[in-house]
């Protein structure tokens, strides 16, 4: 998959280097820049019928000013939150090797692909005012009232954005940390660093550039997030991006809209190019293992109360709902059975819309690999340019290559219906565009895994390669190869887990009848019935399962060295 | 292994793209929201009537595909549009995207559906957004159930409603239209604020409150919600085991519902005009009209059509409901959305 990597990539010179980037320029050209700059110019021109009343309000309203705030703040402190939270599963992830290591792994990636309304239901089923935890706590102590009130609070949402985003720091960290050469701690320990000393001043440092990856991830995540927000959080609190769309949908007053979007764009611009400069400045290349040495789960009973604790603190957060949502997928009106599972077979009404869970689930996978495919060789290319890129406008590429994912899901499957109508792009019915929408979004997700660990190869590596008489062909392969291909495997989990999800623009893609499992979800999920609630709780099961079983597929096709 | 693995990968992406290719007859365009639903055999029918195929595509919900519909005219994506609503009607009609067309099948519909003076936008079917209660629940603690808007407002009912936020949501913006209607420009917001001083329970969209708040959902708390008229008989068709009774039943008294009326038209600019006008013919017709109830659970158009069993028994139409005109709509949507959130959010 990662063929279309030439070997000769990293050892070219400058001017040949560009060519590297010219693909993924093109495809940003014409499914993000295009589209984006067709629908902003459109609704930034008067027509009749389109006022631009709105747009002062946008400035001398304090409203936006406070949406804006709002967040920032939350995103914020969603990151900070899943860092703190997943900081540690990281260091035992790649410290230590355990029985269903890959398992735990891959479950913990699978709230990514949950549709927001599922696991707003989980949380509820757990947390609610009627949930599981309280009614287990009121009948304990004989209460009449719920004692956890989360509802549209802060902490009920903040807690799903950790849910959510806690595999973005294990993954990117943890997959990093497990590379970082042992030596470097060992001559630090034997300088007589105590174990704190060495976290602060050798470790944290060296694992800089992939804490901020992931950081920026989960920032720009939780920034243009909006339905977790709007459920959980409640009518009081809105994003940036619930407003666009409710400008855009609601009220159709297009340039408010298109100017909120471009708000939310040149601020997460300015973040992003703040960051990439960051990342330069704190990369430092050393000799990272190319095959992670794990230590077995020690006899030690303080290393197994570490890893304890973290698998404890994960199963709480990321177990209990998944297990909630399965829970309520067996739990029928007559006791535990498969009832909802089966109805999911039998097409009832006989209707043109009844799904097969076999047709959504190849559907599902089929605009997953698209995306996939599509996001690793842009990302390759992409990194490969930006790994070695030195001046001032390839430095820039960085952050705009980031962008789809800070943009509004509206205004850019808005923008897609303007701009790509005419042959050779008439796209906006094809199967290809919700493939091309996730792959935008993966697209930065790939770019994050990926150049971290190819700046940290050290450039003396490949001369000493290409010295001992390897073909820069050769030492690509001898040297680089294995490195980036762990890498690569977690930028391919996350591309395929987004598209699965479908996150982003695809939800406003005109499609004829290719219904994913989200699609299938969603339709359950707007009709009165058990039956319909069940089947829905019992489809998100199929889809979390194929996720899994495309991550196990995925992991099938990374060398066999290394574990994480 | 490795090379097995993505042969396979590439087949089956072969596979599924493989349906897209080789159609010979002409193909006509459906363009609808997520909801839209009929049945299989029923469209088998027209396609082999007229020899065509027909496509559907669906573009997000209501408010989603119109504007996407509006923001295609100059390149339309289809031939004909379905589901403009008329919360939504005025803005269709504004952007000029349809042309006129005098179905011979407009006579059996009621003149109140027919919302469009000039036949660009031709009713289709209707729903009465109302409050639904869980029966069970009123029983049990022995409170008559709601009967009226007002009911909502004593204090036995306080924190048993919950309704979703019109600023997201359709029928919540077809409640809050209830309430414009019922108690005029100057009364509603007076509602509203007694409403959110009995803590009403706002969600941001029909499934979070039906399935998350409603006490019909595992873990709701609220025995009142706003849905459907025709929600009752989804309870009972979409149950696990069969019932001889409604779990829930729909306030459907004067004044208290609103008539979301569902449309069709023809989208300008297509090249199929003839065909175009023989879809929307048959969507008016028979067929298609008794196909509508069971499949996207709204009444239909044509007042002679016979209700299925499960509308009869569990369901009514809403008697004498709000009906506010596109236009009326069209002008107040952003002030009340606007007066709506000062009053109940902030």
């Amino acid at each position: 998959m990662a063929g279309s990597m030439d070997g000769d990539c990293i050892t070219v010179k400058q001017p040949s280097r560009y060519l590297l980037i010219i693909p993924p320029l093109i495809f940003m050209g014409l499914f993000y820049f295009y589209p984006l700059a067709s629908i902003l110019s459109l609704s930034f021109t008067p027509q009749d019928g389109t006022s631009f009343k709105g747009l002062e309000k946008l400035f001398s309203s304090a409203y936006y000013a406070r949406v804006l705030w709002f967040t920032t703040w939350q995103a914020t402190l969603s990151t900070v939150l899943t860092l703190v939270l997943a900081m540690p599963a990281a260091f035992v992830f790649s410290r230590y090797t355990f029985k269903g290591k890959d398992l735990v792994l891959s479950l913990t990636t699978i709230p990514f692909v949950l549709p927001t309304v599922v696991t707003a239901a989980a949380f509820s089923a757990l947390l609610g005012r009627g949930g599981l935890v309280n009614t287990v706590l009121m009948q304990l102590f004989g209460l009449e009232q719920p004692i956890i009130r989360l509802e549209h609070s802060v902490w009920f949402f903040l807690m799903a954005h950790v849910f959510y985003n806690f595999t973005v720091v294990l993954r990117i960290v943890g997959g990093f940390w497990a590379r970082l050469p042992r030596q470097v701690f060992d001559a630090a320990r034997m300088l007589g660093a105590s174990g704190r000393v060495i976290f602060f001043k050798v470790t944290l440092p060296l694992l800089a550039p992939a804490i901020l990856a992931a950081s920026l991830l989960v920032f720009v995540f939780c920034f243009t997030s909006f339905g977790v927000v709007l459920i959980l959080g409640g009518p009081r609190l809105a994003t940036v991006e619930v407003e666009i769309y409710r400008q855009a949908v609601h009220l159709f007053n297009l340039p408010v809209a298109a100017a909120l979007s471009l708000v939310q764009i040149l601020f997460t611009f300015g973040l992003m190019t703040a960051y990439t400069r960051l990342e330069r400045r704190t990369s430092i290349a050393l000799l990272p293992e190319a095959a992670p040495k794990s230590t077995p789960l020690a006899k030690r009973p303080k290393d197994r109360l570490v890893i304890y604790t973290c698998l404890g603190t994960m199963a709480v957060f990321l177990g209990a709902p998944i297990l909630a949502l399965f829970i309520r997928s067996i739990l029928t009106e007559t006791g535990v059975g498969l009832t909802y599972y089966l109805a999911l077979f039998e097409n009832r009404a006989q209707s043109i819309l009844y799904v097969a869970p076999a047709t959504a689930i190849l559907n599902s996978l089929g605009f997953a690999l698209a995306a996939t495919l599509i996001a690793l060789t842009l990302g390759c290319l992409s990194s490969a340019f930006l790994a070695g890129a030195k001046n001032r406008p390839a430095v820039l590429l960085d952050p705009i290559l980031m962008l789809p994912l800070s943009t509004s899901a509206v205004t850019l499957g808005f923008g897609f219906v303007v701009a790509l109508d005419e042959p050779p792009l008439n796209l906006r019915s094809s199967w290809l565009l919700p493939a091309i929408a996730h792959a935008l979004v993966a697209l930065p997700f790939v770019i994050r895994s990926v150049l971290p660990a190819w700046r940290s190869i050290p450039q003396s590596l490949r001369e000493a390669a290409t010295m001992l008489g390897a073909s820069p062909r050769r030492a690509w392969f001898a040297v680089d190869w294995p490195i980036l291909s762990r890498a690569l495997m977690v930028g391919a989990v996350f591309a395929f887990a987004i598209s699965m999800g479908e996150f982003g623009a695809s939800v406003f893609v005109a499609r004829p009848q290719t219904p994913t499992l989200p699609l299938a979800i969603y339709r359950f999920l707007s009709h009165p019935g058990s039956l319909n609630y069940g089947q829905a709780m019992a489809m998100s099961c199929l889809l979390m399962l194929t996720t899994a079983a495309g991550f196990g597929l995925l992991e099938k096709l990374k060398p066999a060295s290394g574990n994480f | 292994m490795k090379i097995k693995i993505i042969t396979m990968l590439l087949i089956l992406i072969g596979l599924i793209t493989h349906g897209q290719a080789a159609e010979k007859k002409p193909i006509l365009t459906l363009m609808t929201h997520d909801s839209f639903a009929v049945g299989k055999d029923v469209l088998a029918q027209f396609e082999q009537q007229q020899g065509v195929t027909l496509k559907i595509i669906k573009s997000g919900d209501a408010g989603a595909a119109l504007n996407q519909a509006i923001l295609s005219k100059a390149n339309p994506l289809a031939d004909v549009f379905f589901g403009v609503d008329n919360t939504f009607m005025s803005r269709a009609l504004k952007a000029d995207i349809f042309s006129a067309y005098a179905s011979p099948h407009l006579a059996r519909i009621p003149d109140e559906l027919k919302l469009d003076p000039g036949n660009r936008l031709l009713p289709v079917s209707y729903g009465d957004v109302c409050l639904n209660y869980e029966r069970q629940w009123f029983a049990d603690k022995g409170i008559r159930p709601p009967h009226d808007l007002d009911d909502l407002l004593k204090p036995a009912y306080k924190s048993l409603t919950v309704v979703q936020n019109p600023a997201t949501s359709s029928p919540g913006m077809a409640f809050l239209l209830a309430t414009v209607g019922r108690f005029g420009e100057d009364g509603f917001l007076e509602y509203w604020k007694k409403l959110r001083n009995n803590d009403v329970y706002i969600s941001p969209g029909w499934s979070d409150a039906y399935y998350g708040q409603f006490t019909r959902a595992k873990g709701g708390t609220r025995p009142i919600v706003v849905s459907y008229a025709s929600s009752p008989p989804a309870e009972v068709y979409y149950s696990e085991t069969k019932v001889d009774d409604a779990p829930t039943a729909a306030v459907l008294a004067p004044q208290t519902a609103f008539r979301q009326i569902e449309f069709v038209g023809i989208l300008k600019g297509t090249r199929q005009q003839e065909l175009a006008a023989k879809l929307v013919d048959f969507m008016l017709d028979t067929r298609f009209q008794q196909d509508i109830p069971l499949h996207m659970w709204v009444f239909p158009a044509d007042s002679t059509i016979q209700l299925p069993d499960v509308f009869i028994k569990y369901t009514r139409k809403a008697e004498n409901p709000v009906m506010l005109t596109p236009e009326a709509i069209e002008a107040g949507r952003e002030r009340w959305l606007e007066a709506w959130t000062e009053i109940v959010l902030r």
